[in-house]
């Protein structure tokens, strides 16, 4: 779901509900939200398509975490 | 100079209480006779256990009589935020959904500070539920700031700041989720510690969003919040730590985080912290200048872990009994219930992100030094503040130079840095490493020597 789609979603909710101070609210979340999405260790954030190493990249741990997956690694 | 005894820290006050030069009966007293002075202007104190503490004052002081002296706090007047379950005792959070919740039994913490022999005074008012940075939503009215009773204490461990600050309890346990104890330590002139994230039991607290909530101290010096501190990790007898463990300014090292978190602030604070600098460096200490690499993600991060874990926790009572909340309480939360959980999960990740960040920028540094609120004090009832002449929201400018670090766990202490100009406190920050928050203290407890700077309580 996009961004718009669910600031769009969320509004109409909140309306719904009676929830009527809660616009400027959401239009905030929304400018957060797109920004954690375009965060630098998103799979996707430099491309239509998610990298195949998915958030190794941005973190140690999970780096760590996949060289023990590897199955020459388990079996030592 | 004989000093009021509210003026003493615990090392003193446990001297005097060992060799029964006072009793605890008398310190207890003496809180209450402040609490009775100034409660009423000031709104710190939800429940007064007044009966109660008397009684364990004459229990502790007939223990010393006898000989079975326990230790530095034992004696010692504690007050709690009442988000905290001490056995028998309304547990409000602040709140109307809770005010007739009478706890069945002690948090662990409790259990740890009575073991210690502190005598608890009363509960503590707070920003309900602990969800909010100004101490002003509260079913049993706002907390004030005892220098300007038109200002916010800082939030939401409103009143335990406040009962420090006035002696009305030598030392107060507060909670922090975003700045909760540093933030109104910072406003009302005290110290405030957040030690690691899970080194002190939240067992028995009402939760605000548990992968980012921390007990910890509030207190009139570093000493007497490193005592409570390691009382709450189970230590059953306290020390302080020796003057031969602390670090000279020659061995110090702090690193200034001023890309993004210097890039809000009121210039009252701007030019008390870099006089602070100055100050530290003519002592001797090394100041270098550290970034904290996706800093400017901080706020987003923590919104998308906050705000889904706060919802989850009063779905129940959102539904059924939404008009009891206060209403921006209310509104916040609700908030937390459109956070998609794709969005939870990309915060999830961020969060080690800015934790391998951080642990960056203090690689070579014995702390990160940065201001602990970027305004001084705002006025009750001020949604938005000044800053350079344009409006910022206050809740976010509140939080934006402590949230970080409930993010990623790492300890945080608030000194208080002087007053402004206008006569308010503002507060300096240190970050220390992650379960190394004896080194944040040991630290702390040297800058604190070279600031030179402890408020007196407010008489």
């Amino acid at each position: 779901m996009t961004v718009d789609d669910w600031l769009e979603a969320a509004l109409a909710d909140a309306d719904r509900r009676g929830l009527t101070d809660l616009k400027g609210l959401l239009e905030n979340l929304a400018r957060a939200t797109a920004s954690l999405r375009a965060a630098p260790w998103n799979p996707h954030a430099a491309a239509d398509v998610p990298s195949s190493s998915g958030w190794t990249e941005y973190h140690p741990e999970h780096a760590a975490r996949d060289e023990l997956s590897r199955p020459e690694d388990r079996k030592r | 100079m004989n000093r009021p005894i509210a003026h003493l820290g615990i090392v003193e006050l446990s001297r005097r209480l060992s060799s029964r030069e006072t009793s605890a009966r008398s310190l207890v007293e003496d809180a209450l006779a402040r609490i009775a002075a100034r409660n009423g202007a000031l709104n710190a104190f939800i429940t007064v256990c007044a009966e109660e503490a008397r009684r364990e004052a004459d229990r502790v002081d007939a223990e010393i009589a006898a000989g079975q002296y326990r230790g530095v706090l034992h004696g010692i007047p504690v007050s709690l935020k009442d988000l905290i379950d001490v056995r028998g005792v309304p547990t409000t959070a602040a709140s109307r959904l809770r005010q007739n919740v009478v706890a069945a039994s002690d948090a662990p913490i409790v259990t740890a500070l009575r073991r210690a022999g502190t005598i608890i005074i009363g509960k503590c008012n707070l920003h309900e539920f602990a969800y909010g940075t100004t101490g002003e939503e509260s079913a049993f009215g706002p907390t004030r700031n005892p220098w300007d009773l038109t200002r916010s204490p800082g939030g939401s461990s409103s009143g335990s700041a406040v009962a420090v600050a006035t002696g009305m309890s030598v030392v107060s346990i507060g909670t922090d989720t975003g700045g909760s104890i540093r933030i109104p330590a910072a406003a009302c002139g005290v110290v405030g510690l957040k030690p690691t994230w899970g080194e002190i039991s939240c067992a028995g607290v009402v939760p605000l969003s548990p992968s980012l909530d921390h007990v910890g101290p509030l207190a009139r010096s570093v000493q007497d919040a490193w005592l409570l501190y390691r009382c709450l990790v189970g230590d059953p007898q306290p020390t302080p730590i020796p003057d031969e463990a602390l670090p000279a300014a020659a061995d110090l090292t702090l690193g200034v985080l001023r890309e993004y978190f210097c890039d809000v602030l009121d210039e009252a604070v701007r030019e008390r912290f870099d006089a602070m600098l100055q100050r530290l460096a003519r002592a001797g200490c090394r100041i270098v200048e550290r970034v904290v690499a996706h800093a400017r993600l901080v706020m987003p991060v923590y919104l998308h872990l906050q705000l889904p874990e706060a919802a989850a926790y009063h779905a129940r009572t959102l539904d059924e009994r939404p008009e009891d909340y206060s209403r921006g309480v209310r509104l916040r939360l609700e908030l937390g219930r459109y956070v998609l959980a794709e969005d939870y999960v990309r915060a999830a990740e961020g969060r080690m992100v800015l934790r391998d960040a951080v642990d960056a920028a203090l690689a070579g540094c014995d702390a990160l030094v940065l201001p602990t609120l970027a305004v001084p004090a705002p006025p009750l009832g001020a949604t938005t503040v000044q800053i350079g002449g344009r409006p910022e929201s206050a809740r976010a400018v509140m939080l934006r130079l402590t949230q970080a670090f409930n993010v990623t766990g790492h300890p945080a202490i608030s000194l208080p840095g002087g007053r402004t100009v206008e006569g308010l406190p503002w507060g300096l920050q240190l970050v220390g490493r992650r379960h190394r928050t004896v080194d944040l203290v040991r630290v702390a407890t040297t800058c604190e020597r070279l600031i030179a700077f402890q408020e007196a309580p407010m008489d």
